[in-house]
């Protein structure tokens, strides 16, 4: 082997080595930018899927317009869903403010994803529930869906 | 870092349609590329030592690339959301570590790389077997102490008087039969599953009580438990293993973690403490740790004619590294053999010495992607417990890693630790490959899109308003 062939197959490799490097590069690159799908491909994957409930769902029942409070001291106090985020909890700046010793300040959040609505605890001390179920993570609701929160029961109402 | 705090922000995510992309495609495309890094490392090797393309190269080839191709398909089938970077760097660096080996073997006459090979092939398989298995990791929640207590016994192992040996004055193998086996490689990985296990449940204990003082929030006493625990744990490993290397690690994974379940910089203060005072106290008590700090200091006192020459494998990793310059020598074009166990813990000083400083820092550059990723996936991960699981992986890489190349290159004294994917060892390496399999499935879960519960959620509404229609 000449000296030639031997600084060739040297840089070939160390071109290689790089070569791979930067691809990862970019693959993690075009991950974290070109993750967010554009709307005309979500479609493909998920709007069929999602049309075909919404038709059965609507004859029912339409969306969901507020927030209402149907049991605990508060029970009767609403907001509407047209201002979400709404923040549920004792505190002044809650959009539904409990007069429930088991509620904390920032309590839970309602918001919007879509067409679906969400809540979301915010690290209250008691926890909040969908059923029996502590939620660990925003969780779809629809209407109807009873959310508690301390001695207090929330729904959305159309 | 907790669960709480980043929870708003991906309660945003299916607010904005940030939805990822399985990126499978682009996962085999990264996988071609590195098995043209393997495979070409294995042919430059033949063509720098033998001056020939070595004839076995279909048959090693073939092997590399079914055994990915292996794992590209499971990983298709049981992790399709899963990170497309983190299997193709992992198979880059095995392929590269294995040519190295397999080039050290031409000069010396020995077989480590076929061992490594079926090393690298068990890894593999149980890299596969984790997939398969282990579909949710929030299962690993339920073997938090279990986990805890097979570390602590697989670290005690090697002390059993039958089954532990000594090799280069560290007893950290056990041998059965013709294997020697390094537990405290496996206890690792457990560890990271105890502890992300533990501080999920206790980081509000951990996080809230406590004094201030001067501007730390310095957590309560009877909090100190787990962290005293954990630091006699790495003294002992200390000082009966005399392996500074892994006592250096599980401290300062502990520590990481810690500090990532609680965001207190109070427990860093305390640890960074438990860590001076617990390093100083073993300098001054024993002789290997003073001959590493002094060799570190002054490599060249410890080297050649009329000194001890303690400093000889160090010295000789930096006139490879030194020799190797900007482009390396090429392969078979330096002489790594003359430092001892290159193979092993000194690989990174052979590569610098054959693939120069552009080798070494692809090579780091490749680490750092493993780690960036594992954070990434730490960060968008939806429970705290993948959170924290994933974020220990990621440090105890990122730990070994700097600990042995920075000891190598002589930014701190030199402690015993394999280099993850690369180094001849068949124990580092199976461990390795499960702590990617967890990556890759906490990266899965992580990933994919949030299961649409509406469904069920609108069969319980029908009951509910059933009842209340009642």
């Amino acid at each position: 082997m000449s000296e030639l062939t031997l600084l060739l197959v040297r840089i070939a490799y160390l071109a290689i080595l790089w070569i791979f490097v930067l691809s990862a590069i970019s693959v993690i690159r075009s991950d974290m930018f070109g993750a967010r799908v554009p709307e005309a491909a979500r479609g493909r994957g998920q709007k069929a899927p999602k049309e075909k409930k919404a038709k059965a769902a609507k004859p029912r029942r339409g969306s969901p317009t507020h927030v209402l409070v149907v049991e605990g001291s508060s029970a009767g106090e609403r907001a509407e869903l047209d201002q979400a985020p709404i923040l549920i909890g004792r505190g002044n700046d809650a959009a539904i403010r409990l007069e429930d010793d088991y509620v904390s300040t920032r309590h839970a959040r309602i918001a919007a994803a879509g067409d679906q609505w969400f809540v979301e605890d915010l690290g209250s001390t008691n926890g909040t529930y969908i059923g029996t179920v502590r939620i660990t993570q925003p969780t779809t609701i629809t209407l109807g869906t009873q959310v508690r929160i301390g001695k207090t029961i929330l729904e959305l109402r159309k | 870092m907790a669960a709480r705090t980043a929870l708003p922000a991906q309660g945003a995510n299916p607010i904005i349609g940030f939805v990822h992309r399985r990126r499978r495609g682009a996962e085999l495309f990264l996988l071609v590329l590195a098995l043209a890094v393997g495979i070409g490392a294995y042919a430059a090797v033949g063509i720098g030592v033998q001056g020939r393309v070595p004839a076995d190269i279909v048959g090693y080839g073939g092997w590399l690339t079914a055994l990915v191709v292996a794992a590209h398909v499971v990983v298709r089938i049981v992790a399709p959301y899963a990170d497309p970077v983190l299997l193709p760097v992992v198979a880059a660096l095995n392929g590269l570590g294995l040519a190295f080996i397999h080039r050290v073997d031409l000069v010396d006459g020995t077989d480590l790389a076929r061992n490594q090979l079926i090393w690298m092939t068990l890894g593999a398989v149980l890299f596969m077997v984790t997939l398969v298995v282990l579909r949710d990791h929030r299962v690993l929640t339920r073997f938090t102490y279990t986990a805890g207590l097979s570390a602590i016994v697989l670290l005690l192992l090697p002390m059993m008087p039958v089954l532990g040996t000594e090799i280069r004055g560290a007893r950290i193998w056990i041998s059965l039969g013709p294997f020697s086996f390094q537990p405290g490689e496996v206890a690792k990985v457990l560890l990271v599953i105890a502890f992300a296990g533990y501080l999920v449940l206790h980081r509000d204990a951990l996080a809230l009580a406590g004094r201030r003082v001067l501007f730390v929030d310095l957590p309560r006493g009877r909090d100190l438990g787990p962290i005293l625990g954990m630091w006699l744990v790495s003294l002992g490993i200390l000082v009966f293993q005399k392996d500074l290397g892994s006592s250096l690690l599980f401290f300062g994974l502990f520590l990481v973690m810690l500090y990532v379940s609680t965001e207190r910089p109070g427990w860093l203060v305390v640890g960074g403490a438990l860590f001076l005072g617990g390093a100083l106290t073993a300098w001054r008590l024993f002789g290997h740790v003073q001959t590493r700090v002094s060799v570190w200091l002054d490599p060249f006192a410890y080297y050649g004619e009329g000194t001890n020459d303690t400093g000889f494998q160090n010295v000789e990793g930096l006139f490879g590294m030194a020799w190797g310059g900007l482009l390396g020598r090429g392969f078979g074009g330096g002489d790594p053999t003359r430092i001892p166990i290159v193979e092993s813990d000194f690989i990174i000083a052979g590569l610098g010495e054959e693939l120069g400083l552009t080798g070494v820092i692809a090579i780091l550059l490749l680490y750092g992607l493993i780690v960036e990723r594992a954070l990434r996936a730490a960060i968008i991960s939806r429970d705290g417990f993948g959170k924290l699981l994933a974020t220990g992986l990621g440090s105890v890489f990122a730990l070994q890693v700097f600990v042995v190349i920075g000891g190598v290159t002589g930014l701190i004294p030199l402690t015993g630790l394999t280099t993850p994917f690369l180094s001849q060892g068949g124990s580092s390496l199976v461990a390795n490959w499960v702590v990617i399999a967890l990556l890759l499935r906490i990266s899965d879960l992580a990933r994919s899109p949030v299961p649409d519960l509406t469904a069920d959620a609108e069969d319980d509404a029908d009951e509910s308003t059933q009842v209340i229609k009642l």
